[in-house]
């Protein structure tokens, strides 16, 4: 799967011009992916991002990306070959791959990159991440109302805490508006495995869950819930296609703009190392069209959310809210910081179960 | 913890169902192997039935057909390795390899246009009456065809080994190909049959997996099912039936801590999680610490590439 995939600008192609000496003159920029870019989730969506690069800067820059790259010391190896072959940026696209950027990035202080959902940083390494959580609460919100069971079912990949804060986003707003839900959560300790998320789907249907979320990358939950009749909710792209009737709306990533302003700056040579949290004001995240299913008045009241969300008047994580322990993280009317929010490694109260360490 | 919610019966079929790819792949690698060939191509070969299986049953709406074109897919695809390995006489490890690169580079090709459409699906089996009795009845009845299927294959392949003469020359020319080549057999031509069977077996096992575990295709689908195969080879000692259990062992700690801890339970996921890899690197020490019996299972011509003038 390790294909080195160079593609020429569109343009370039389409008027045949697509010259040595043309490809010469380009600004490299490299995406390295965690899962296939078919897999209509994490991975897509960040090559959707690079396609919207080639279509804005396509006649200065050249873009290529390595899929399927494992976390860990293979990542490295991806990372200094684009490094080598003359990108002048890289994106790293999973939380996984930070330190393998961080070393390689030491090695090249000439190269710039760009490290997704971590949060180290260096002269040469930005990071950027967006705000799921935002996302989490909405859907929290429509899964707090639609389940019957008064279960929710969570695929988790990995405890980190990106994953944790999403549970916990989501578990919170389920929890406001119905007061008896339960969340149960299975780890999978993997982002792609499409057997993997539809046996835990499985299990989770058959321990009475009724409404499934995701952490994971790819559709094949969604496509175990439309087949039991149950629901679910898209995550990182729309999954519509899988789950006609069991998706009741979605959280999308949208990192074009981010990629087309991060390739542009490196373009006008004004870089600088930054660490970027965009929410759903920014457009970073964004939430899929409600499904029918969801009732008109939850559906106002979701948007209502959004809105707040957007304008500022909502945090995902207000006060009162305690930690699993039953000790006070957040007083009434407190909101949670970025750098715990970034640290995250506990439960909310009320969520059963101990997060694997 | 609630175990009252647990219910054996579905846990079970699920296992069967998490198993029934990876015995497919495994036993037909074992045909493959004890002619002596090594095929490190599973993996391709297998998400290469997956999409073919796929689009076979999207566009016939048949699951029939569509296993029936994975396991043509299947075999077509590890015939590349056949001309490889056997008439160029390339390296079976490096030819396999590429096989696997080959085979998900081209099944995201051809599946483009294919995701997020649903697949026919399968019948399952149901027997008047039988399917009806307590306990025994859902668990022996009322499963798809294939996973019956799978089963039956691992049986057919250990009488076939053990009992016929046509397994005996397989295993002659796995173990010893020089002399099986001066007794008269013809080496290569029992290589490439024993490579396209592991293939159509390798392409059920992935159809099994875009038509019924997962229903729908996703790029990349198989996600490392293809070396899990591989391991449970080795892990089985190229004996057949072996292959069942160590595929049922495997699909149930996978499920069995997924169920678990959608139960609440407080296991340690991520010991469970690697348990299945760590017992087989377990089976594979012990194997290799005692020369003389690791000798005796494996077959002793394995990756070696035959030159008929030698």
């Amino acid at each position: 799967m390790k294909l080195l995939k160079t593609l020429l600008a569109g343009a370039a192609l389409a008027t045949g011009l697509a010259g040595g000496a043309m490809a010469e003159d380009k600004t490299k920029v490299g995406f390295v992916y965690v899962g296939p870019v078919g897999d209509f989730g994490w991975s897509y969506e960040h090559d959707q991002g690079r396609k919207a690069v080639v279509e804005a800067l396509g006649d200065k820059v050249e873009t290529s990306f390595v899929e399927s790259v494992p976390e860990g010391a293979d990542a490295e190896r991806v990372m200094t070959q684009m490094a080598l072959s003359g990108h002048k940026l890289i994106f790293t696209t999973s939380f996984g791959y930070m330190d393998p950027t961080i070393n390689v990035a030491k090695k090249f202080p000439n190269v710039k990159f760009e490290h997704a959902t971590g949060f180290k940083q260096a002269d040469n390494v930005s990071n950027y991440s967006a705000r799921f959580y935002e996302g989490r609460t909405i859907i929290g919100h429509i899964a707090g109302h639609m389940t019957e069971s008064n279960t929710i079912g969570y695929i988790a990949s990995f405890p980190i805490p990106e994953v944790i804060r999403g549970i916990n986003a989501s578990y919170l707003a389920a929890k406001k508006v119905n007061p008896d839900v339960k969340m149960k959560i299975v780890w999978v300790y993997t982002w792609f495995d499409p057997g993997k998320e539809a046996d835990a789907a499985t299990a989770l249907i058959e321990q009475g869950a009724d409404i499934i979320m995701q952490h994971t990358d790819s559709p094949a939950a969604m496509t175990i819930a439309e087949e039991k009749g149950i629901y679910a909710f898209g995550q990182a792209s729309d999954m519509k296609q899988f789950g006609p009737n069991a998706r009741l709306s979605s959280i999308i990533d949208d990192w074009a703009p981010y990629y087309i302003a991060r390739t542009q700056a490196v373009l006008d040579g004004t870089w600088t190392s930054t660490a970027t949290w965009d929410g759903i004001k920014q457009g970073m995240v964004g939430i899929g069209e409600f499904s029918d299913k969801v009732p008109a008045d939850v559906q106002a009241s979701a948007t209502a959310i959004k809105d707040a969300i957007v304008a500022g008047t909502m945090h995902s994580f207000t006060g009162p809210i305690n930690k699993q322990d039953g000790s006070v993280w957040l007083k009434d009317g407190e909101t949670a910081d970025d750098g715990t929010l970034a640290t995250m490694n506990f439960y909310v109260e009320g969520i059963e179960g101990d997060i694997p360490q | 913890m609630d175990f009252s919610s647990f219910s054996t019966l579905t846990f079970l079929a699920t296992v069967m169902a998490a198993a029934t790819p990876i015995m497919f792949a495994a036993i037909g690698e074992l045909v493959v192997e004890k002619s002596g060939v090594l095929n490190l191509g599973v993996e391709g070969m297998m998400i290469f039935g997956a999409v073919c299986g796929f689009i076979a049953a999207v566009s016939t709406d048949s699951p029939t057909i569509g296993f029936i074109a994975a396991a043509v897919g299947g075999a077509g695809i590890s015939f590349l390795f056949v001309i490889l390995t056997q008439y160029l006489k390339a390296n079976q490890v490096a030819s396999g390899l590429a096989l696997t690169l080959f085979g998900l580079g081209l099944s995201a090709l051809m599946g483009h246009s294919y995701t997020g459409i649903k697949p026919p699906s399968s019948a399952k089996l149901s027997v008047d009456g039988l399917s009806d009795l307590p306990i025994v009845g859902r668990l022996i009845f009322g499963h798809d065809a294939m996973i019956y299927l799978a089963i039956f294959l691992i049986l057919a392949v250990w009488y076939f080994l053990k009992y016929t003469r046509g397994g005996l020359i397989l295993r002659a020319v796995g173990e010893n190909h020089d002399a099986a080549h001066a007794l008269g057999y013809r080496v290569t031509r029992v290589r490439t049959l024993a490579i396209l069977f592991g293939g159509a077996c390798a392409g059920l096992g992935g159809a099994y997996l875009s038509l019924v575990r997962v229903p729908q295709w996703t790029e990349g689908m198989t996600a490392g099912s293809g070396w899990i195969a591989l391991a449970i080879v080795v892990f089985a000692s190229w004996k057949p039936l072996r292959i069942l259990l160590g595929a049922y062992l495997f699909g149930g700690v996978s499920i069995l801590q997924l169920n678990l801890q959608a139960m609440g339970a407080d296991i340690p996921v991520a010991y469970l999680s690697m348990a299945p890899y760590l017992v087989t690197i377990l089976v594979l020490v012990i194997m290799s610490a005692d020369r003389k019996r690791a000798s005796l299972n494996a077959p002793a011509s394995l990756g070696r590439a035959f030159h008929a003038s030698s």
